[in-house]
């Protein structure tokens, strides 16, 4: 399956991209996904990324992790928002 | 009938007398009350130092549904008869225009209270970010416990 990855603010900054692609195996679950980002990013950006504050969307909605990752997915990390 | 919502996350400035004359013609005479706040760029330099500019992102698309999701939430609550909600991206100066909202209601208390509860809301709940870039550095910033203490006050739940 393939999933694009989205960062967003303080994240992309500690990522130092906005955005990667994966391919994972068919049939690949959340612990999958996290792995192959780790070995894509390394430690420190993966480090921002699991912050506490951080949540995550999946397509545009946000998801409690773990959560099954399927074809086609946008997953985005997003750190605390404000507006206004 | 639908109420007329109309969100927007544009980089351009935007005109609120413009706004005003378009929601009195979509209203014709049903509307007696119009509420409406201009959020401006304060300058959080320290005095001396040169001012600081604000820097807002978001997530185009997640953005805008994270809007409607508070105003319908307004709309939920009052009877309200039209809804302007203009936010802007990019790069601001201090005493820039950085967010607009708007609100049509028969009377008043509902466009204030409405008012009032969606800004609260887009300060804790719409997907921006917003960094502060000055000559010391660069810094995000979160939203205060101020913030959130006035979007758990309107007890919906959600903040």
């Amino acid at each position: 399956m393939n999933l694009r990855v989205r960062f967003f603010a303080s994240l992309r900054e500690a990522v130092g991209r906005p955005e990667i692609d994966l391919e994972l195996p068919d049939g690949a679950g959340h612990g999958d996904l996290l792995a192959a980002l780790e070995a894509r990013l390394g430690e420190p950006a993966m480090a921002a990324l699991r912050a506490g504050n951080v949540r995550v969307a999946r397509n545009q909605t946000l998801t409690d992790q773990p959560f099954a990752p399927a074809d086609g997915d946008e997953i985005a990390f997003l750190p605390p928002v404000t507006g206004g | 009938m639908s109420v007329p919502v109309d969100i927007r996350v544009e980089t351009r400035d935007f005109d609120p007398g413009a706004e005003l004359a378009a929601a009195r013609r979509r209203l014709g005479g049903a509307a007696g009350a119009v509420a409406t706040f201009i959020g401006l760029v304060r300058d959080r330099a320290a005095p001396g130092q040169p001012v600081a500019t604000l820097h807002l992102e978001h997530y185009p698309g997640m953005t805008e549904n994270s809007i409607r999701a508070i105003v319908d939430r307004a709309l939920s609550r009052w009877p309200l008869l039209d809804v302007v909600v203009v936010h802007r991206v990019g790069d601001l100066a201090p005493s820039e225009q950085i967010v607009f909202v708007q609100v049509a209601s028969a009377h008043r208390a509902a466009a204030f209270a409405a008012c009032e509860f969606l800004m609260d809301f887009l300060k804790t709940d719409a997907v921006f970010w917003k960094r502060e870039d000055s000559p010391d550095g660069r810094r995000w910033i979160e939203s205060t416990g101020d913030d959130c203490r006035r979007a758990e006050a309107w007890g919906d739940g959600n903040a």
